[in-house]
């Protein structure tokens, strides 16, 4: 059975959205980094994501081949409409919050990509070969401050916990095989979601202990709805900063 | 019909292509010109890898080539970028090696093949100064994409590395 063109342009779409917001989320640190070095660093992740973000959008206005282009697709398009994970539209809270929020997701798009740099989707298979390479600098420098913070002061642990604890709920959205997933995933385009959660709790799992912190109990209750356009009300709030100018002056040129 | 002469000659102008963020290298020393042909219209296509996806010197190159073959008489051109096979730091030449260092950026070390674990331990960087081996990684990431920071402990200069991808 082959895929469906359509269903290729909406799997396209969740994959830039989610590497959009979360894009938007670390470019708000921008000049308030703890130092220097980390501001560049996170600012660095952003980059690489919403150009990730761009090979993504570019596919799927190819593929609605309706004139749309990749600035409507991600200017133009409301809440519901977006289909990324709730995980990276949350508030980046303190340094603590948003690199355990990075360490989830960058190990999570780590195997994601691994595995679609596999797909006989052509154009799937280049964009996720290319960002492969990036990614696996960000999940390092990710990880690698998940185990300084854990292992690090009473306060520095203290705080870590705090936000494991508050953003695992959040992580079992990104292993959710929606109908989308199982009819891709069937045609042999994409890997299904639920495939890559034993590889992920495994990595995090490994890397927490170096952290000399607790895995959280992979049963626990689940936040869902982000695939399905439920969002958290944060995102409305990204959304509206980011996408003020081209729609308030959708002349504009760069 | 597509000669060798003419080829030569773009080359030459792509040569002469430098990248905006390291102005010491062209884009063929950066191994980033995948093919460079005039077709028998007389158009010249230039295929170019970006080195990264969110590269904002990416769409500036494509321009800075556009314009750089119009000047050397090429009045119709095609230049596309290519993503597949991904750019690797592997195709930088010899000879940008040796004008990344001169210019203070300590060139790749190894090969990208040698970095596929997710925690691969950073590899001994030359400080492209005092030419000591004993250099400390900042962090990975640094003023661009493609470069991390790091540190001499003999002449204490701090310096970027061209990392590899």
């Amino acid at each position: 059975m082959k895929w469906a063109t359509c269903d290729l342009t909406d799997y396209a779409l969740r994959k830039a959205d989610d590497t959009l917001v979360l894009g938007q989320r670390l470019s708000q640190w921008c000049g308030h980094g703890p130092v220097l070095e980390q501001d560049i660093a996170l600012t660095n992740v952003a980059l690489d994501l919403i150009g990730q973000a761009r090979g993504y959008y570019q596919m799927a206005a190819a593929w609605r081949a309706d004139g749309s282009t990749e600035d409507d697709l991600a200017y133009r398009r409301d809440v519901p409409q977006f289909g990324n994970h709730l995980l990276v539209e949350l508030p980046n809270g303190h340094w603590g919050d948003t690199l355990v929020r990075q360490f989830f997701f960058d190990t999570y798009n780590f195997y994601l990509l691994e595995h679609l740099a596999h797909s006989p989707v052509t154009a799937l298979s280049e964009l996720a070969q290319k960002a492969y390479k990036e990614v696996s600098y960000h999940a390092q420098f990710s990880a690698e401050w998940v185990i300084r913070l854990g292992d690090g002061t009473d306060e520095s642990r203290a705080k870590v916990v705090e936000s494991i604890a508050h953003l695992w709920p959040y992580t079992g959205e990104l292993f959710e095989d929606t109908d989308l997933d199982r009819r891709l995933a069937e045609a042999g385009a994409v890997p299904l979601p639920s495939s890559l959660r034993s590889l992920w709790l495994q990595k995090v799992e490994e890397v927490l202990a170096l952290a000399t912190l607790e895995l959280p109990d992979p049963a626990a209750y689940m936040q869902k709805g982000g695939l399905h356009g439920r969002h958290t009300e944060h995102l409305g709030f990204l959304l509206a900063e980011m996408q003020f100018l081209p729609r308030a002056y959708p002349d504009a040129k760069w | 019909m597509v000669t060798a002469a003419a080829d030569k000659d773009i080359l030459e102008v792509l040569a002469s292509v430098l990248d905006p963020e390291v102005p010491a290298v062209s884009i063929v020393d950066l191994g980033m010109v995948r093919y460079a042909e005039q077709s028998p219209d007389g158009t010249v296509r230039v295929g170019l890898s970006p080195t990264y996806t969110g590269c904002p010197a990416t769409d500036v190159i494509v321009r800075l080539t556009e314009e750089a073959l119009h000047a050397a008489g090429f009045a119709s051109t095609h230049v596309e970028t290519v993503l597949s096979p991904p750019w690797t730091t592997d195709w930088i030449t010899p000879e940008g090696r040796h004008k990344l260092e001169a210019y203070g950026i300590a060139p790749p070390v190894g090969s990208s093949a040698d970095k596929k674990s997710l925690f691969a331990p950073s590899p001994v960087v030359r400080c492209p100064r005092c030419k000591s081996l004993h250099t400390t990684r900042v962090s990975n990431f640094g003023s661009t994409a493609c470069k991390a920071l790091y540190q001499c402990d003999d002449c204490q200069e701090p310096f970027d590395y061209f990392k590899c991808l």
